[in-house]
C-alpha cells in the first residue's frame, strides 16, 4: 500500500510535467509560429483600433446595421461570460420574449414571417452569424437607411455569405460583424441609435 | 428534416466505421506490447517514467492490486486538483485575469468531476479558472481519467481472454501506454488541426475590443430603479484552448474551456471542426470493439457489439433530429409570425440555444453523440431542446453510456450487458450460460447486477432527495413544470453516468448540488469499477471449455438483437416512470399548448 502511494505521488508529478505543462506549451509554441492569427482569435482592427474578433458576434441594433441574434451571454454578447438562455420550449418567459422581439423585428418587413434565428438566442450567446434568410429579411431597411440600392446591397450580402463547408457540412451563414464593417466602408452613413 | 441533414449524419457514421478497424488494431498492439511506429519516440520516455517512479514493468497484478493502484492514483490526482484550485491566486502563474481562489465546495465538485471523467461544470470557466488551473489540473485529468478508463477496459478484456490466470496486467504500465501511445500523439495532431481552423491557443490577457456599435444596457437595481448604461467595449476571453479541446473530445471528457463549451466560436468555430469533434468522441470507443474482438480471438464478436451500439445510435439521432426540426407549437398558437420551416435560406426548427453554423442536424447529432459516449461536451443547449429532443440525451445516459460510450468505460459497461444477455439466453434454453469459452456463474451475474443496480440507485435516490427539499433543491430550477423535474433528473443522471452535460439552466453552484453531485460522480465511477474488476479477476481464473451445440453464439445478428433488447429492457424497467413525469409529460403538455 505504501509503495502504491509513493508511486502514485511520483507518477502524478512526472506525468504532470509532460501532459500538464510540456504538451500545452509545445502546442502553443507551434501555433504561435505557424498559425499566429488563428491562434490569437482572428482579431479585427479598423484604423489601428481593435474592434472585435471575426469569430465573436456583437450586438447590432441601430437601423443602419444588419442586426445580430439576441444574446443571453451576460448583458448581451459578453465574450467573457458565454452561455445560452436555457429556457425550455414550454417556458412562458421564452414565449413572452419572442413575442416582444417579433413585434419589433417584424416592422422591417410587414407581411413576411420573421426567420426563427433572428428572435432566438444562440447557445454561446456569441453567435457571429445569422442565416441568409435573416439577412434578406433586413435588406430593405438597411438599404433605405444607408441610401443604397437594394441590388447593390444584396451583392454585398452575397459576398459575405458562407456556403456549406465542402458543399455539404454545416449551414449557410452570414457573418454579421464582417458584413457591417464592409457596410461602413461602402456607405459611411453614421447610423443613429 | 432535410436530405442534406441526413447525408451529414450518415457521412459521420461512415467515418466512425472506417476508422474503427485500423485504430482498434493499433490499440491491441499497444497493450499486447507488440512493435508500433511510435516506439522510437515513446519507449525511452516510458522507461524513464518507470525508473523515476519505481515501477517494475514486468510485474503482473491481481485484480485487487490493480484496483487499489487505480484508486490510490485517482485519490492523489483529485487532491492535487483541489489544492491547485484553492491556491490559484497564490501561485499567480498564468493567471492574467487575477482570478481568486475557487470556493471549497466548488473546488471539491470540480476535482471529483474531472477525476471521474465526468467534467460536470458548476462554474463559468472564463470567470473562475486561471489558465494554469485549466492546463495543469483540468486538462491533465482529461488525459488520465481517459487513460485509466482504457486501462480498466483492457484489464477486463484480459480477464475474458486469459485462462487459469491470477493476474490482469499492470495498472501503471497500461495507463502509461494508453496516455503515451494513444492519447498524446492523437492530441498533438488534432490540436494543431483545430488551431489551423481557428480554435485559439495563447496565453493572452482577455482582449478589449471597441464595439462597432456602442450598446445600451438597461438593468434594474436592488432599489427597483432602472439604469441605462452605454457599453463601448467587449472583453474577449482567450486561453490555451486547442490543446485542451483536443483531449477534451478524444478522451470523452467534455469539460469546456469556456462556459458555452463546444458552442463557443473559439472552441468550435466551423462545421469542419464540429465534424472532427464528433468524430473524435467516437473514435476510441468504436475502435475498442475491434480491440475486444482481437484480444479475445473472435473478431466477429467485436463487430456484433459494434452493430448493437450502431443500432442504438441511429434510433437516438433519428428521434432527436426529428424533434428539433419541429416548430414550437406555442409560437404558432400565440399567432406570432415566425418562420420555423427549413429552406435553402435557413435551417428552421427549434433554434433557441443553437448556433447558426450548426443548424438543426449538427446540433441534434452532436447531442446524441456526446451522450452516447460519456463525453458531455455540447454545441447546443440541451435545456432548450424540444421535450423529445432533450429526452434522447437523457435516455442515452440512462442506458449506461454503452452506445460506444466513454473511453474504456463504454466497453466495460457494454460487456456487463453482454454478460447479462448471455445469462438471459442461457435461462431461455435452460443451460449454464457461456461467454467466449467461459462459464458464467452466480458470482459473475451478481457482480453484473451490482453494476446495474448502483447506477439507478444513485440517480433516482439523489433526484428524489433533491425534489423533497424545496429550499436546497428546487430553488435552483430555471424552468417550471415537468421541465423542472427533467433538470434535476438530468443533473444526477449526468453526474452518475460520468457524462457532464447538463440541462444548464439549473444553478448547480450551491452547497447542496456541488456536494451531492460530487458524491454521485464518485459513486458512478469507482463503485461501479470495483464489481467490474472483481468479475474480471474471477473470469481470468476460469478454465476454457470447448463450445458445444448448446453454446449460444455471440457473433450473430441474433446476438446483436438480444443485446439491444437487454439494454432497452433494463433501461426502460428502471427509468420509464421517472422519464414519463419529465420529458414525456412535457411533450404532451406542449402539444396541448401549455406553458409555465
Amino acid at each position: 500500500m505504501r509503495r502504491h502511494i509513493s508511486t502514485a505521488l511520483l507518477y502524478t508529478l512526472v506525468t504532470t510535467l509532460i501532459f500538464g505543462i510540456g504538451y500545452p506549451l509545445v502546442i502553443t509554441g507551434i501555433s504561435q509560429i505557424f498559425f499566429r492569427d488563428k491562434a490569437n482569435g482572428q482579431l479585427l482592427e479598423r484604423n489601428g483600433t481593435l474592434v472585435g474578433s471575426r469569430l465573436i458576434g456583437q450586438a447590432f441594433t441601430a437601423p443602419g446595421y444588419f442586426h445580430s441574434r439576441p444574446s443571453a451571454a451576460g448583458n448581451g454578447y459578453d465574450a467573457a461570460n458565454s452561455g445560452g438562455s436555457n429556457y425550455a420550449p414550454t417556458n412562458q418567459k421564452l414565449i413572452d420574449r419572442i413575442k416582444g422581439d417579433a413585434q419589433t423585428v417584424s416592422q422591417d418587413r410587414q407581411g413576411t414571417d420573421v426567420p426563427v434565428d433572428l428572435i432566438t438566442t444562440s447557445a454561446s450567446g456569441l453567435d457571429p452569424d445569422i442565416t441568409p434568410a435573416s439577412a434578406d429579411f433586413q435588406l430593405a431597411r438597411v438599404a433605405r437607411e444607408r441610401h443604397l440600392a437594394e441590388p447593390e446591397l444584396r451583392k454585398l450580402v452575397e459576398e459575405h455569405t458562407k456556403g456549406r463547408e465542402f458543399g455539404f457540412l454545416g449551414e449557410r451563414r452570414v457573418n454579421v460583424l464582417e458584413l457591417n464593417l464592409a457596410l461602413d466602408q461602402l456607405a459611411p452613413t453614421p447610423p443613429h441609435h | 428534416m432535410t436530405a442534406n441533414g441526413w447525408f451529414q449524419i450518415v457521412f459521420f457514421f461512415f467515418l466512425v466505421l472506417f476508422t474503427a478497424k485500423p485504430l482498434g488494431v493499433y490499440i491491441t498492439k499497444v497493450f499486447e506490447r507488440e512493435r508500433t511506429f511510435a516506439d522510437i519516440a515513446f519507449r525511452p520516455l516510458e522507461r524513464n517514467i518507470y525508473r523515476l517512479c519505481g515501477i517494475d514493468e514486468k510485474h503482473e497484478m491481481r485484480w485487487t492490486e490493480y484496483t487499489v493502484a487505480m484508486l490510490v492514483f485517482s485519490l492523489v490526482t483529485l487532491l492535487v486538483t483541489y489544492a491547485v484550485e484553492r491556491l490559484q491566486h497564490a501561485i499567480a502563474l498564468l493567471n492574467p485575469q487575477h482570478l481568486p481562489a475557487v470556493p471549497a465546495d466548488l473546488a471539491w465538485n470540480t476535482a471529483a468531476s474531472f477525476t471521474t471523467n465526468t467534467n460536470w461544470q458548476s462554474y463559468v470557466p472564463e470567470t473562475t479558472m486561471s489558465y494554469l488551473t485549466q492546463m495543469l489540473t483540468l486538462a491533465y485529468h482529461n488525459f488520465f481519467s481517459a487513460a485509466v478508463g482504457l486501462a480498466i477496459a483492457i484489464a477486463f478484456v484480459r480477464g475474458i481472454a486469459r485462462r487459469e490466470s491470477e493476474t490482469l496486467g499492470n495498472f501503471w504500465v497500461d495507463t502509461t501506454r494508453a496516455s503515451l501511445w494513444i492519447l498524446l500523439p492523437g492530441c498533438f495532431v488534432y490540436a494543431l488541426l483545430l488551431v489551423s481552423q481557428g480554435v485559439v491557443q495563447n496565453f493572452r490577457p482577455y482582449d478589449q475590443a471597441t464595439l462597432v456599435q456602442p450598446m445600451s444596457v438597461t438593468s434594474t437595481g436592488a432599489d427597483g430603479k432602472t439604469t441605462t448604461q452605454t457599453m463601448t467595449t467587449q472583453s474577449i476571453a482567450q486561453g490555451p484552448v486547442a490543446s485542451q479541446e483536443a483531449i477534451k473530445m478524444l478522451g470523452t471528457n467534455g469539460g469546456g474551456f469556456f462556459n458555452a463549451n463546444s458552442a463557443h466560436p473559439f472552441e468550435n468555430p466551423t462545421p469542419l471542426t464540429n465534424l472532427l469533434q464528433m468524430l473524435s468522441i467516437f473514435l476510441i470507443p468504436a475502435a475498442l470493439t475491434v480491440t475486444l474482438g482481437r484480444m479475445t480471438k473472435s473478431p466477429a464478436h467485436g463487430w456484433a457489439v459494434f452493430a448493437a451500439m450502431a443500432s442504438l445510435f441511429f434510433i437516438g439521432v433519428a428521434v432527436a433530429y426529428y424533434a428539433e426540426s419541429q416548430p414550437n407549437p406555442l409560437l404558432h398558437s400565440a399567432a406570432l409570425h415566425v418562420d420555423q420551416r427549413a429552406s435553402a435560406m435557413q435551417a428552421g426548427g427549434n433554434m433557441e440555444g443553437k448556433e447558426v453554423r450548426f443548424g438543426i442536424a449538427n446540433s441534434a447529432l452532436f447531442a446524441t453523440v456526446t451522450t452516447d459516449a460519456s463525453c458531455g461536451a455540447v454545441n447546443a443547449m440541451h435545456d432548450s431542446f424540444m421535450p423529445l429532443g432533450g429526452l434522447v440525451p437523457l435516455i442515452n445516459i440512462m442506458l449506461g453510456e454503452v452506445i460506444f460510450g466513454g473511453v474504456g468505460a463504454g466497453l466495460y459497461g457494454m460487456l456487463i450487458f453482454v454478460i447479462l444477455a448471455v445469462f438471459i439466453a442461457g435461462l431461455m434454453v435452460g443451460r449454464t450460460p457461456e461467454y467466449l469459452g467461459k462459464k458464467i456463474e452466480s458470482y459473475d451475474v451478481k457482480m453484473s447486477m451490482l453494476y446495474t443496480l448502483i447506477f439507478p440507485l444513485s440517480i433516482l435516490g439523489f433526484s428524489a432527495a433533491t425534489l423533497m427539499m424545496p429550499r436546497l433543491g428546487l430553488s435552483s430550477l430555471a424552468n417550471a413544470g415537468p421541465h423542472g423535474l427533467s433538470e434535476i433528473l438530468y443533473a444526477y443522471t449526468s453526474a452518475t453516468g460520468n457524462n457532464g452535460s447538463a440541462f444548464a439552466g439549473l444553478n448547480a453552484n450551491t452547497h447542496w448540488y456541488n456536494v451531492s453531485l460530487g458524491v454521485a460522480m464518485l459513486v458512478g465511477r469507482f463503485l461501479m469499477i470495483v464489481p467490474v474488476m472483481a468479475m474480471a479477476g474471477n473470469l481470468a481464473r476460469k478454465k476454457l471449455i470447448p463450445p458445444s451445440p448448446g453454446t449460444f453464439p455471440v457473433h450473430t445478428p441474433l446476438f446483436t438483437v438480444l443485446l439491444v433488447g437487454t439494454i432497452l429492457i433494463v433501461g426502460a424497467l428502471t427509468f420509464f416512470p421517472a422519464v414519463s413525469l419529465g420529458p414525456i409529460l412535457e411533450h404532451l403538455l406542449l402539444q396541448a399548448g401549455k406553458a409555465y
